[in-house]
């Protein structure tokens, strides 16, 4: 492939230990993220998507472990730094935006304080002026007056704190920006705001940008490529044309046409029969098959791999594997 | 100019200073809390004094028998009595005690010397307050960072360790543990006095200028004096200290916990600042905003609890002046330190809560 690849996940697992038993939140995952692109990882509540975005930066503490996998970014695999080699990677090079900008922000630190912090945590040469300096700089690119700099948390609305969580995460040039439901939040128009954003600062920096979303609309609005989670698998990763005109795994299908449509012509909303399967205990096979209208013997059996389907568009479904291949895994 | 004088200026200017500072800097809510608050202040004074006016009353026992035992015939109690004014009626007494708590004159002493009031209390109130505040500092320091100790070492060695000093030291009677700190340390190893404030021979050298001896000793330049003040402090303050700090141990330590789940920390982590900061410089702070509301609730147990230190160390202070003056039924002495105590308890509460509003920036009143 001739992409130019920022971060290459490979295999990767987490799991977390629960009285119940452990459960795998993301289960031999492996997705590429294209240096320069929008990525767009959606997936109902629940399928693993924001364990995945912490994996990233290895953020788990407590219950939650990666147990397997590699995390390539920029060039060296993330897995093999050590605890204490973690933090300079984190905001440094890769930054993040949570989901609710009402409590991502410390109530007792001034905006100010947020980021000149991260800039001295980062780079303890930098002057305190020039600091703020850059700090000033970068809020008013986002459209927040410097002087709100000085004002706390509290003092300011939604939208404008979710704001100053992209600018904490661009301080530092980060090259990777994960965006975990940034904008669920936020009103529709505060989020269409955002979203605009969101696109200026990916063009004007070069930023890659991995955004986590329950919302199909806000991928369809701003993604270069989509990839769709279910129940801790990857199941369909494409172009977003691709993807939105030509769904290939039956859950995607299913998902896309369960949006309300605009124009309401359609009569009764589609809904996808069944609920997600429990990940103590995932069906066996494909994970989607208790609810998959196209479910053939195989299905149950046999999990089917993340291939190709198309050029550059890939689904793990066995409607799209030869017969042989599928005889041939029945057998064996 | 009197000792008291000199206390209260000491105590009085930074008071006024921070008022000041919130008038001018803080907003119109604060302004009208903090009138509100003095407001509500003097009914509370008030209720207060007329209980322990009231109860004393109740008491058995009247000053005068107290004093002259069994010698005292009917007679010369009763003759002592009128002079006292303990013959005139409950409510011209009443109103009396409430003029002289307006005036903040006290009244005379109803044993000994008759002395005013207010010249004992210059003696040992400057003695309470040379234990309180070193034992508060104790009690803060070792509760708050052993409290962000436990939590950063959570459910290891050291996290269990200080989980069960603050509820062992939480649940040790004061005067049990004065006790056995004087058995240890005075008397098996001889290393520390047990009881008073300066040694005897040393404190004649001692001018006396605010009572506070060691502010005396300093300012005196008496060094021997100082150390040993310094000497004689060590076993009451630790005393008083160690056993306030387990409650603030428990309290810092759950809301350290409790403020690293949140999600500004998981954010500033997620900016790379290192385990450390985020623990002692973010969580810590925003854990002190209900640890504060616990200082001001403390206050009054602190002063309880230097009535115990106080009369365990022979300690000259308010408290043992107290249990002195409760067992001689000095009507006059008893009402005028609870009155005193209360005011002080009241006084400090409100300065918490101003500190309170300085420190989060939410708090709006």
């Amino acid at each position: 492939m001739t992409e130019d690849i920022l971060y290459s996940i490979r295999n990767l697992t987490v799991e977390y230990r629960t009285r119940a038993g452990s459960v795998q939140a993301v289960d031999n995952v492996s997705l590429d993220i294209r240096r320069g692109e929008i990525l767009g990882l959606v997936g109902e509540s629940g399928c693993g998507k924001s364990t995945l975005g912490k994996a990233l930066m290895r953020l788990h503490t407590g219950p939650a472990r990666i147990t397997n996998g590699e995390l390539w970014f920029d060039g060296r695999d993330l897995m093999t730094l050590s605890d204490r080699e973690m933090p300079d990677v984190r905001g440094a090079e890769i930054g993040m935006v949570f989901q609710d900008p009402m409590t991502s922000l410390n109530p007792v630190q001034k905006i100010l304080d947020h980021l000149t912090e991260t800039i001295h945590t980062h780079e303890p040469e930098t002057s305190a002026a020039a600091a703020r300096t850059r700090a000033e700089e970068l809020v008013e690119r986002l459209g927040i007056r410097r002087e709100r700099l000085n004002e706390y948390p509290h003092q300011m609305s939604g939208g404008m704190r979710q704001r100053v969580m992209i600018s904490l995460a661009l301080a530092l040039r980060a090259k990777l920006v994960i965006a975990d439901e940034p904008t669920t939040s936020l009103d529709v128009i505060v989020e269409a705001k955002f979203l605009d954003l969101l696109r200026e600062l990916q063009k004007e920096f070069g930023l890659t940008i991995l955004l986590i979303t329950h919302n199909i609309g806000v991928v369809a609005e701003v993604a270069d490529r989509v990839a769709v989670m279910y129940a801790a698998r990857m199941v369909e990763v494409g172009d977003v044309r691709d993807v939105f005109a030509d769904p290939k795994h039956p859950y995607t299908q299913g998902l896309l046409r369960s949006v309300p449509n605009i124009k309401l012509d359609g009569g009764e909303l589609y809904k996808m029969d069944g609920a997600p399967p429990s990940l103590l205990h995932p069906p066996k096979g494909c994970r989607f098959h208790p609810r998959c209208p196209f479910a053939m013997g195989i299905c149950s059996v046999e999990e089917p791999s993340l291939d190709a389907v198309e050029n550059d568009h890939l689904a793990s479904c066995w409607l799209y594997r030869d017969v042989a291949v599928k005889q041939e895994a029945r057998n064996g | 100019m009197s000792p008291i004088a000199i206390i209260a200026l000491i105590i009085g200017i930074p008071s006024l200073l921070l008022l000041a500072y919130v008038f001018v800097r803080g907003s119109t809510g604060l302004r009208r809390y903090i009138l509100t608050r003095i407001v509500l202040t003097l009914p509370m004074i008030f209720i207060l004094a007329t209980m322990v006016f009231f109860i004393l009353r109740i008491l058995p026992g009247d000053p005068v028998s107290s004093a002259l035992g069994p010698k005292g015939t009917p007679e010369m109690i009763q003759s002592i009595r009128t002079q006292l004014g303990l013959n005139d009626p409950l409510i011209v007494q009443y109103g009396r005690f409430l003029w002289s708590m307006v005036t903040l004159r006290f009244g005379n002493s109803l044993v000994g010397g008759h002395r005013p009031i207010v010249d004992e209390m210059s003696e040992r109130f400057p003695a309470t307050l040379e234990l309180i505040v070193p034992a508060s500092i104790l009690a803060l320091l070792v509760g708050v960072y052993g409290g962000a100790l436990a939590a950063a070492k959570r459910k290891r060695a050291l996290d269990f360790s200080l989980r069960i000093y603050s509820v062992v030291i939480y649940s040790l009677p004061i005067f049990w543990f004065g006790l056995v700190l004087q058995l240890f340390f005075g008397v098996r190893l001889r290393w520390l006095p047990i009881s008073g404030r300066i040694d005897a021979v040393i404190g004649t050298s001692l001018k006396t200028i605010t009572n506070i001896y060691s502010l005396d000793a300093l300012l005196t330049g008496n060094w021997p004096a100082f150390f040993s003040v310094l000497q004689h402090l060590i076993l009451p303050t630790l005393t008083l200290g160690l056993i306030l700090s387990g409650v603030f141990v428990r309290m810092t330590r759950i809301n350290v916990i409790e403020t690293m789940q949140a999600d500004y920390i998981a954010a500033a982590r997620a900016r790379g600042i290192r385990e450390r900061v985020l623990i002692y410089g973010h969580a810590l702070k925003n854990a002190m905003i209900p640890v504060i509301t616990l200082i001001g609730l403390q206050v009054a147990i602190l002063l309880a609890g230097a009535v115990l230190t106080e009369t365990v160390f022979s300690w000259p202070g308010m408290g043992s002046y107290l249990v002195e003056r409760i067992s001689a039924r000095d009507y006059t002495a008893v009402q005028s330190v609870i009155t005193v105590f209360a005011m002080l308890v009241a006084l400090i509460s409100l300065a918490v809560d101003v500190i309170y509003s300085l420190v989060d920036p939410r708090v709006r009143y």
